[in-house]
């Protein structure tokens, strides 16, 4: 334990100059919502979101799925100032990081996912869970959020379709719901599901789809279980937008986008790998364990680089990718006897 | 050929700033930012699916002379075509120069190990050897075997359909859509050369 000789002032009674300008800001931006009679829980999301490292964007009026939510939201933990829970990389902006998503149950383009899903219907939601544990059942939301306190992350997610963004969530490790429910020591996968609701999701009505609905994506339980491992339920300060898996979505960033399962209603564990939706559905691109690794050709999109968004096609930033896109040093030792152009 | 410039002296540069049209909206949106985040992709689809509509375009020309009687239909037929070859050379220059950046050996790899690139690009080479051989003159001087090359449109179109039909990913509706279009189109000069005369 080192004993630091306390300074005259707090680190913490110093304010950083990008957080005082947005409290500038946020004050101006106020009075002229006020001026307008605007909605108070914005203003209490902005107002708490100073202390996070991203808030949402100012004037962003978005209302909480339900009234509880709100106070969830009252207390979150600002990310830290290191790797791997935060990366100082330019955040995607809000903007872009809700209107470009796969989300495929509301259409193909990446526009369809914010264009259509407005009528998607989050509460009340939850969460059926089953297979090998003490305290199998059906839970409201609230109540499994209830004993996890919120914080923020800022993690690289890279798509396998050769772009990627960094996006501050807002969530709790998924290992500490997951201790919620008590495996069995057979529970050595956990299984996800994305909710089906027909009437407010196009692509489930397609009658082209040539998905099996609906969306599955599983971990091992030690990748579950992995301090990365989150659970998220709001972006840049705020609940997250249905076309990012609202109200509960999963984030594994060393893992392609596609195992980022969102809109979860069903956990299950078992002793079985449990088949995922990509894989069933084009095993040679796709496989169950889809860790980011340029070494491991695609038959689809190059590998080796990826678009960091936003781009403008005059300043159009490619990077290498990274394998376990940057995160080997806490997951790396997951995989360590295991052959990963084998196991991709 | 004989032509009345007084009623078809419209007719080449009207449609000629009609097809221009798409052009121009996608500079709009260059110009306007509008691409989103993620202008290159948008590019490369945008012009990859005016590639394909100019190519149902052409097909649909023939048909709808004969049943019509309309001359003027044939008259921008090739025109038409040539603009195929335009948007199809726009989709590739985005490929190359901004999703690979003229990384050659990139672009080598992916020619050789991603069929659906390659299928792309056979049916690029295809509309340009039609296209250099559109001039009057080329016609003239290869006789019947012009009509025999210029039928490798039918397999350019089939080519970039099962192009189009390997992007896709979880819905097919799109690769249905123009797929069903280009058999319509098929069956249509199917039942012209086989059908009628059953039917006699």
């Amino acid at each position: 334990m080192l004993i630091k000789k306390p300074s005259d002032i707090l680190p913490s009674e110093i304010t950083p100059e990008r957080i005082y300008r947005r409290r500038r800001e946020f004050m101006r931006d106020s009075a002229a919502l006020l001026a307008g009679g605007a909605m108070l829980p914005a203003l209490a999301l902005a107002q708490q979101g100073d202390a996070l490292k991203a808030a949402a964007p100012s004037g962003l009026t978005r209302t909480p799925p339900a009234a509880w939510w709100q106070d969830k939201f009252e207390d979150i933990r600002p990310a830290p100032s290191e790797e791997p829970l935060y990366t100082a990389e330019a955040l995607t902006p809000y903007q872009d990081v809700t209107r470009y998503n796969n989300f495929y149950e509301f259409g193909m383009d990446k526009s369809d996912p914010s264009n259509r899903s407005s009528a998607f219907r989050t509460d009340p939601w939850s969460i059926e869970i089953s297979g090998e544990v003490a305290k199998p059942g059906n839970y409201h939301l609230e109540d499994i959020l209830k004993p996890h306190a919120l914080e923020e992350r800022v993690y690289r997610l890279r798509c396998v379709e050769a772009w990627s963004m960094v996006i501050p969530w807002i969530g709790f490790p998924l290992a500490d719901l997951i201790k919620q429910f008590e495996p069995t020591s057979r529970a050595r996968y956990v299984e996800f599901e994305t909710i089906i609701q027909s009437d407010t999701m196009p692509g489930v009505r397609s009658p082209f789809a040539i998905v099996d609905w609906p969306y599955r994506e599983g971990l091992r339980m030690d990748e579950a279980m992995n301090e990365l491992a989150f659970l998220a339920v709001g972006l840049y300060g705020s609940f997250l937008p249905a076309q990012n898996g609202a109200p509960i979505r999963l984030v594994v960033p060393w893992k392609y986008g596609f195992k980022s399962i969102k809109s979860i209603v069903r956990m299950n564990f078992r002793e079985t790998q449990p088949n995922t939706t990509w894989n069933d559905l084009q095993a040679n691109e796709y496989g169950f364990y889809a860790n980011v690794n340029p070494e491991v050709h695609h038959p689809r999109w190059r590998q080796d680089m990826e678009r960091r968004l936003p781009q403008t096609l005059f300043s159009r930033r490619v990077i290498p990718t990274r394998i376990f896109n940057g995160y080997g040093e806490q997951v790396a030792h997951l995989y360590r006897d295991m052959d990963l152009a084998r196991y991709y | 050929m004989a032509q009345n410039p007084a009623r078809t002296g419209w007719l080449k540069p009207a449609v000629f700033s009609t097809a221009l049209l798409p052009l121009a909206w996608l500079i709009w949106r260059i110009a306007a930012n509008d691409l989103g985040p993620d202008p290159v992709q948008e590019l490369a689809i945008s012009t990859g699916e005016w590639t394909l509509r100019f190519l149902l375009i052409t097909l649909t020309l023939t048909p709808l002379r004969q049943l019509s009687g309309q001359v003027a239909f044939v008259r921008v037929r090739r025109m038409v075509g040539l603009f195929t070859l335009f948007y199809a050379a726009a989709h590739f220059v985005v490929w190359l120069s901004l999703l690979l950046g003229f990384r050659w050996y990139a672009i080598g790899e992916e020619l050789l190990e991603r069929p659906y690139i390659s299928i792309g690009f056979l049916a690029l080479l295809i509309l340009i050897a039609l296209g250099v051989t559109s001039p009057r003159a080329m016609v003239r001087r290869m006789g019947k075997n012009w009509k025999r090359l210029h039928r490798l449109i039918y397999l350019a179109a089939i080519l970039a359909i099962v192009h189009l039909t390997w992007i896709l990913r979880t819905d097919l509706s799109e690769a249905v859509l123009y797929g069903s279009i280009l058999a319509l189109l098929f069956g249509y000069r199917l039942w012209r050369r086989f059908g009628r005369f059953r039917k006699l």
